[in-house]
């Protein structure tokens, strides 16, 4: 009789995605109701100062909040906006488990990343343009930030000023990312991105200014004034 | 000047709809309307994969030596790589990570069902990958437990993965789930994934990740999306 070598005896594998058979996309899952204390950090929907906004701190109990605390450094280059807005379901209920992620280029038309290579147009040292915001109670997502440069598009064009969004919330698979546009937006009529959008729809994409100055965008995410959400 | 944008590449096969019926909140909460297809512009291939440690803070490898004293729970070690479509590595790329503790609760405010909290684990944690796209944490393997989608309805044991990865366009939140575990058929939110792609998301037991007299190892590869080899726009024209 001989003996197995038990110490170097592997369990059977499972296909997976080390197999080259399946290999691929790992597929999305959705964020699920208890994100707060995993993902929305304090200050993270504030890209200008230092503070708690966007996360929620009634939903996680102050011993297990383990997450970095407001990454503002110093004080931006630009004009200073807060941007707002409610997200909706397809009954018009607010969705107060959504969360909502910003990119955006800086005041000049520069996003800090190294894809972004164009020296003629400044870094600033204080400005990373990253940011979450958790929804509140009554499904209102809030950022403070700069509002941000044109960057170029596809061919000789320029975009108008956008932020990029992406939304998750407990019952969506998969993010669903749109764009913010301000009603003022230099070159809102011939942004590259906007212009794809069915005109009945682009109002979908653009913020509108409140009387407190607040740049104020709904997100509906099913329903007549269902947001237009991008495939990338 | 001129610019090149090679795209990422769209979803794949393997992708959920966004329309998901079984998982009830998918109903109210997904579009009707088709994505727009967008051509893929400076904002789309860029984002903030270099300044993740100034965002989120430091790496939080360990789960289990975040308070006091140590979790209730089986140990475990993950480790794996992250990759892009062609099996190139991902470098320098947060992972975040949050997860139920192992009795199947989170330390959620909002989750109230009767299995006890652990006052030594939080769930929350966050990882970095090296130059090879290689990751590593430890944590305790959660437990399952019930959900309100329908009656009886339990979710496996899983573990939330969010991923900047180096741009936009392949941002990524998913669930790791393991091997062997009878309620991920039965499902409704793994589900939504097609067979076989929905074994992409199971991790896979692993001896030589496991050590002796401390935890058992599961490895698991994240993949996201890849860049395309041919530009999508070479337009500008310098000669205007």
């Amino acid at each position: 009789m001989t003996t197995t070598d038990l110490e170097t005896r592997e369990a059977a594998p499972r296909q997976d995605n080390q197999d080259p058979a399946l290999f691929g996309q790992t597929p999305s899952q959705t964020v699920g109701p208890y994100f707060h204390y995993g993902l929305a950090w304090k200050g993270g929907a504030d890209l200008v100062q230092r503070s708690e906004m966007g996360a929620r701190l009634d939903l996680i109990p102050p011993e297990h909040y383990v997450l970095g605390d407001s990454n503002v450094s110093g004080t931006p280059q630009g004009k200073v906006i807060l941007v707002a807005g409610c997200v909706y379901d397809a009954g018009g209920n607010p969705v107060p488990d959504a969360m909502i992620e910003l990119w955006q280029a800086n005041a000049a038309g520069r996003y800090a990343s190294p894809e972004d290579d164009r020296e003629d147009v400044p870094l600033d040292a204080h400005f990373i343009g990253f940011g979450r915001s958790s929804t509140d109670v009554d499904g209102v997502y809030r950022f403070r930030t700069i509002r941000p440069g044109r960057v170029p598009g596809p061919g000789n064009t320029l975009q108008a000023p956008h932020l990029a969004l992406s939304v998750f919330a407990r019952g969506v698979i998969k993010r669903l990312p749109t764009r913010l546009y301000f009603a003022d937006g230099e070159g809102n009529d011939t942004d590259p991105i906007l212009t794809l959008v069915p005109e009945e729809r682009r109002h979908t994409l653009i913020a509108q200014r409140k009387p407190d100055g607040t740049w104020w965008l709904d997100i509906h995410l099913q329903g007549t004034n269902e947001t237009v959400f991008f495939d990338l | 000047m001129s610019r090149l944008i090679l795209p990422y590449s769209r979803d794949d096969e393997g992708a959920p709809p966004s329309l998901w019926p079984d998982y009830r909140s998918t109903v109210p909460r997904s579009p009707r309307q088709p994505a727009l297809a967008i051509p893929q512009t400076l904002t789309e291939v860029t984002g903030p994969a270099g300044a993740w440690d100034r965002l989120m803070g430091p790496a939080m490898a360990d789960m289990t030596a975040q308070h006091r004293g140590e979790p209730q729970g089986q140990r475990i070690v993950v480790t794996g790589r992250v990759l892009d479509e062609a099996g190139r590595p991902v470098p320098n790329t947060v992972v975040e990570i949050w997860q139920a503790n192992a009795a199947g609760r989170y330390i959620h405010a909002k989750d109230d069902w009767p299995a006890p909290l652990d006052p030594n684990f939080s769930g929350a944690g966050r990882v970095v990958t090296d130059e090879q796209g290689r990751y590593r944490y430890v944590t305790i393997r959660p437990g399952a437990y019930p959900w309100g989608n329908h009656k009886n309805a339990w979710r496996p044991a899983h573990i939330h993965l969010s991923l900047l990865g180096p741009a936009f366009s392949t941002r990524l939140v998913t669930q790791m789930y393991f091997p062997d575990d009878p309620l991920i058929e039965i499902d409704p939110i793994a589900n939504a994934v097609p067979m076989p792609y929905r074994q992409r998301m199971v991790s896979r037991f692993d001896m030589a990740t496991t050590v002796p007299n401390w935890a058992l190892g599961y490895v698991f590869d994240i993949v996201l999306k890849g860049r395309e080899q041919t530009p999508f726009e070479d337009d500008h024209d310098d000669d205007h």
